[in-house]
Order: C-alpha cells, then sequence, then structure tokens
C-alpha cells in the first residue's frame, strides 16, 4: 500500500527542533528526521519513547563481571594455582585482589561492545547496509523532517513553510 | 532573601549541647592513671569481646598478632621482620609488658581527643570539598552551577570555625596535651632513627607553621572570591567575575599541593613511619564526594522550604552524577592504594592495611560497602537522581561512610585496638553537626541565595540537561 510522505528541508537545528514542536503540537505524526549530526533534545521534541540501551549495558557488565570471575577461578585456582608474590592461590577471595583490575575491566568490556553491538541490531545497521537517508544533502548541511500525510496536504504545506522549511517535497512511497 | 528557621537554628543549637555534653563525658571518664586503664579495658572486654580485638587485655601476644609498641606506630611481631629497632622481642618481654600497659593508657586518654579530631577533620572537610568544586566551577565557568553558588559560598563559610578548631587541636598536640601525633614526643624521637631522619619536615614549629599558611590561603581565597561574588552583583561590568576566574585558577593550583601535604601532615603523620604517595588523591576524593554530597542535600532542604525557585531537576541531576561518580573515583583511588601494598607486602607498608583489617573490620570493609556498593547501586539509574529522598538517602550513607573513612585514617594509629563508636565519637559528631548546620545557614541568610548579574545566571536558570 502506497503512502504519502511530506518530506521538508531545513537548514538549522534551531529552527528544526521549533518545527519539530509545532508540527507535533498540530497533531501530525512525524515519521523520520534525518540530520547531519546529533541534535540535542530532538528525541524528547519527538517524543520518541526513552531508550532502554542503559538497562542492557547495566545487564552486559552483569554478564562479563561473571564471567571474569568465572575465568579467574578457573584460570588462577582451580586449573593451575601458582604461589605469586607470597600468595598462594588456593582460594578465591583471599585472591580477589588481584582479580579485580581484570574483573573491571571485563565488565567495562563485555558491557560497552555488546551496547554497540545490540545498538547497531536494533537500529538494523550491518556491514554494506544501503544507507537509508532519502536526500544526500542530510549528510552534509541539511536537516529533513519526514510527515505522514493524511488528508489536507496544502495546510501542512503552509505550516511548514510557515516553520522555516526551506523546501518542501510530498513523496509517494 | 533566605531567612534562618527557628526551628533549624534551635535544632543545631540542641545538637551543640548535647555533642559539648557527651564531649565532656568522654573526657571526664577518659582513665588518668595505668591501673584505670587496665581496669577499664578488663570490664570492657567482657561486654564487648566479641565486636572487635578480642583479648586485646591479655598482655602476651600470639605470634603473628599485630600490637601497638611505644612509638605508635602497629606492626607485626612474628614472620614480617618489623622488629627491628626492638631486638629480641622475649628477652624484652618483662619491659614491654611495662610499655604495653602505659600505652593501654595512652591509647584510652587520646580516644576523646581522636574522637574530636576525626568529627572535626571530617566537617572541616565538607567545607573544604565544597571550596574545591566552586573554585572548579568558577575556574571552569559553568554554565549550569551559577545558581548554587551562594549554597556554595554559604557552606565554605564553615573554613572559618571549623579550621580554627582544627589548628587549635593541633596546637594542644603540640602542647603534648594528647597522643595523636607521637612524633611530637621528643622521648619517641629519640629511640626512633626514622624519626631522627624525618625531623627536618616533621617537627612541631613547621608543622604549626605549614598548618597556619594552608588555612590561611584557603580561608583567604574564600574570602576574597565571596567579596568579588557580591561585588560582581552590584556591578556594572563583569571585572569582577574576571577577576574571581583568574583567582580560582590560581587557588586550584595552590589547593593541589596545600591539600596534598595536608593530607600528610594532619592524617598521614599519625603513622610516622608509614606513607602512601597517592594518600592526598585519596584523602581530597573523600572530601570532594562529602561536599558535594553537602551541597545536593542543602539544595535540596532549600528547595523543599520555598526557596531557590529556578534550580530544577536538572541540577540535582547533576550534583546526584557528581555524588556517584566521585564515589567511584575515591573507590579506584582507595583501592589503587589498597592493592599496590596488599601485593607488594612489604612489611613497613601491609602493617597498615593489617591493623585495619584485624582490629577495625567492621568500620573498614563496613566504610566500603556504604561508599561504593551502595552508592553506586542506588545512584546508577538516572531518573533515581532526581529523586528527592533517593538522593537525600544515599547521601545520608555517603557521609556516615566518608565519617568512617576519615575514623579509619585516624583512629587505629591513635587508639589502636581500642576504638569503639559510643558517646565520644557521637557526641562529637553531633557538636560538628550542630555548629557546621548553624554556621552554613547563618551565612546563607545574609545575602539573597540568588547570585543576580553573574553573566551565565540565564544559562543556569535555563540548564536543562
Amino acid at each position: 500500500m502506497a503512502s504519502k510522505v511530506i518530506q521538508a528541508f531545513y537548514t538549522d537545528d534551531d529552527v528544526l527542533m521549533h518545527a519539530v514542536k509545532r508540527v507535533r503540537a498540530a497533531k501530525h505524526h512525524i515519521e523520520e528526521v534525518y540530520t547531519p549530526f546529533p541534535v540535542h533534545g530532538l528525541d524528547k521534541a519527538m517524543g520518541l519513547a526513552p531508550t532502554r540501551l542503559a538497562i542492557t549495558a547495566f545487564l552486559y557488565g552483569c554478564v562479563g563481571l561473571t564471567v571474569a570471575i568465572v575465568m579467574m577461578n578457573y584460570i588462577m585456582i582451580e586449573d593451575w594455582p601458582q604461589d605469586i608474590g607470597g600468595k598462594p592461590s588456593f582460594s578465591y577471595l583471599e585472591n580477589m585482589p588481584a582479580f579485580v583490575p581484570i574483573m573491571f575491566e571485563m565488565t567495562v568490556f563485555f558491557s560497552a561492545h555488546l551496547m554497540v553491538i545490540t545498538f547497531y541490531m536494533r537500529s538494523k545497521l550491518w556491514p554494506f547496509k544501503e544507507a537509508e537517508n532519502p536526500d544526500l544533502r542530510t549528510t552534509d548541511d541539511h536537516f529533513l523532517m519526514e510527515i505522514e500525510l493524511h488528508g489536507n496536504e496544502q495546510e501542512l504545506y503552509d505550516l511548514l513553510v510557515d516553520t522555516g522549511a526551506v523546501e518542501i517535497n510530498s513523496i509517494e512511497k | 532573601m533566605y531567612t534562618f528557621s527557628n526551628r533549624l537554628k534551635i535544632g543545631s543549637f540542641i545538637l551543640m549541647a548535647v555533642g559539648l555534653i557527651g564531649i565532656a563525658i568522654g573526657f571526664i571518664s577518659a582513665p588518668a592513671t595505668v591501673e584505670e586503664a587496665k581496669a577499664m579495658v578488663a570490664s570492657h572486654g567482657e561486654g564487648h569481646g566479641s565486636d572487635h580485638g578480642d583479648g586485646h587485655a591479655v598482655p602476651g601476644e600470639t605470634e603473628g598478632e599485630v600490637h601497638m609498641d611505644e612509638a605508635g606506630k602497629a606492626h607485626p611481631t612474628v614472620g614480617m621482620g618489623a622488629e627491628v629497632d626492638h631486638g629480641n622481642a622475649l628477652a624484652h618481654e618483662q619491659e614491654h609488658e611495662m610499655s604495653h600497659d602505659e600505652h593501654l593508657l595512652h591509647q584510652l586518654q587520646n580516644r576523646p581527643w581522636s574522637a574530636l579530631y576525626v568529627a572535626a577533620l571530617f566537617f572541616f572537610f565538607i567545607a573544604l570539598g565544597v571550596l574545591a568544586f566552586y573554585a572548579i566551577q568558577r575556574a571552569a565557568q559553568a554554565g549550569w552551577s551559577p545558581l548554587l553558588f551562594r549554597v556554595m559560598e554559604g557552606i565554605t563559610a564553615y573554613l572559618v570555625p571549623g579550621g580554627i578548631i582544627v589548628f587549635v587541636i593541633l596546637l594542644l598536640s603540640v602542647l603534648h596535651l594528647n597522643h595523636i601525633f607521637v612524633w611530637m614526643d621528643p622521648e619517641v624521637v629519640a629511640h626512633d632513627e626514622l624519626l631522627q631522619g624525618k625531623q627536618g619536615y616533621l617537627n612541631p614549629t613547621f608543622f604549626l607553621i605549614r598548618a597556619a599558611i594552608f588555612l590561611g590561603g584557603w580561608i583567604f581565597y574564600r574570602e576574597y572570591s565571596r567579596k568579588l561574588s557580591l561585588a560582581q552583583d552590584e556591578a556594572n561590568d563583569n571585572t569582577n567575575f574576571v577577576k574571581n576566574f583568574k583567582w580560582s585558577a590560581a587557588f586550584l593550583v595552590f589547593y593541589l599541593v596545600t591539600e596534598s601535604i595536608m593530607s600528610w601532615d594532619w592524617i598521614m603523620s599519625v603513622d610516622p613511619h608509614w606513607f602512601s604517595t597517592l594518600f592526598g588523591w585519596y584523602v581530597f576524593a573523600s572530601m570532594f564526594v562529602s561536599g558535594i554530597t553537602v551541597i545536593a542535600m542543602v539544595v535540596i532542604y532549600l528547595k523543599s522550604r520555598g526557596y531557590l525557585p529556578d534550580v530544577n531537576d536538572s541540577h540535582l541531576h547533576d550534583l546526584a552524577k557528581f555524588m556517584f561518580g566521585i564515589s567511584i573515583f575515591w573507590t579506584y583511588l582507595w583501592f589503587a592504594q589498597f592493592m599496590l601494598i596488599w601485593y607488594a607486602d612489604i612489611p613497613e607498608e601491609v602493617t597498615y592495611f593489617v591493623t585495619r583489617i584485624d582490629d577495625y573490620k567492621l568500620p573498614f570493609f563496613g566504610m566500603i560497602v556504604m561508599n561504593f556498593i551502595f552508592p553506586i547501586l542506588v545512584l546508577m539509574n538516572s531518573d533515581y537522581k532526581r529523586v528527592n529522598w533517593f538522593v537525600v538517602m544515599a547521601g545520608i550513607i555517603i557521609l556516615a561512610g566518608h565519617y568512617l573513612d576519615v575514623f579509619n585514617m585516624i583512629m587505629p594509629a591513635t587508639v589502636g585496638d581500642q576504638w569503639y563508636i559510643g558517646i565520644p565519637e557521637i557526641s562529637s559528631i553531633l557538636f560538628f553537626m550542630g555548629l557546621f548546620t548553624f554556621w552554613i545557614f547563618r551565612a546563607m541568610a545574609t545575602v539573597p541565595l540568588q547570585p543576580k548579574r553573574n553573566p551565565f545566571i540565564e544559562e543556569s536558570r535555563h540548564f536543562h540537561y
């Protein structure tokens, strides 16, 4: 089913922010906004749900911490106990301070890498993926707001012109 | 304009009065003679034997147990080879038992002094930590914080009474009214080659001169910056603001050096044989996080009373982020210090932690839970940093944890295994809490709570993270 969208171009992030707020206030549904750089506060202005990436980061950190503990327990205590610096490693707890840097690093490592991978998957990004942005100028100096069109095209057109759009196209998708 | 509420004023006076009574009781009940001390420990030991340092009244030490010699330096008797300057322990058994009793007397006599000193330092450090935070905001020309400047200036007002009290305690130590600093005792130095070697630096006169310079510098910056800050409100241009920026940047350099030396002088020198190169940073992290926590708590209090209308959630969020971040920074430094010493296991270094783990297990490990695990779990969630009661609750735990941190720095060297958090300790906390509360809110009530002409005030008002 073909749906019609309006693409409005802006040249300034402040103008864009005001436009987003006004378009939303006029009860239009903004599909997507393409920007050349992250615009602070745009997610809130668009009414996007808050990210759950932070929760995954915490969970991944817990996984990393557990992996580090299990790994060091196996390597240093169970598999091949050694006496390093007069501290024979027969107990994980007693040798724990020596493993803290590893526990810390593994927590950060798991948290960071798995979070990035999650982000890529959630954003449907992978190697050799074709760019989705509808206009090349959004990678340079233009901001693009894509709005779903229901009903009165002229009214929306006037509103967008009024918010400072420099170019407005309607496209069949 | 803030008016100091009567209820808070009366509350702080009650705290001070109760604290003073308790401090007096602590001093009166300290033993005067060796016999009294032994009797106290004998009866005390039955009551709290399981709590801490069991069997500390028994003179004959078991192998490997840590005990204190007359120099007040903790060291293990057997197996770690630290008893070099005392020769054969067996031959000196008799003499040792005598000095052990006398040492016990000194420890018990030290207790009210140390309790007073720990609380005085802790509350002074809060003001000093806030001063550092304030100077950083000034030097960085931070846009979010100017709304909070009057609160910070109010808290740093405590530097004057707090600094004077700490200085008086140091002066009384120099006058031999207590045994907090063993290196001040010429007799101890006469028998201690290490201390003789350090005498050029660690002598009472130079010690007091340094303390006076540090306190003078900090108080000068505080008063001058406050003056410029108030003058800026009435000025027509930004010269006061620019001046304040320059002085703050210069102060931070001065502070970085003096804070470090202060921590060696006032804290590390209670264990005069022991040293740690990152001690200054570690103490700094402790005072920094305590200071930021107090800023957050005072702001929440003032907001709940209807003041500071322009301070919003985001300001609080930022303060809570600092509480969270600096708590982790503190842990990082604490662990960096602990791990190197633990791993290397060099007798003269590791005694520091041996004493603490043997005799101070609960405060030592409890402090890590309170200062690290608790804040990391409670303040990790972004939303919780905006919930007032969450921040206050976390703040109380953090402050208690950092009191314990100072406690763990001073007590093992001054009272050894004779510690207890009882009347002298709690009363000292109450007294200084009352004085601190009274002083900072009084200072805040003298000028409008919101700066008028700070060039960044608009940015601060619209601060939104």
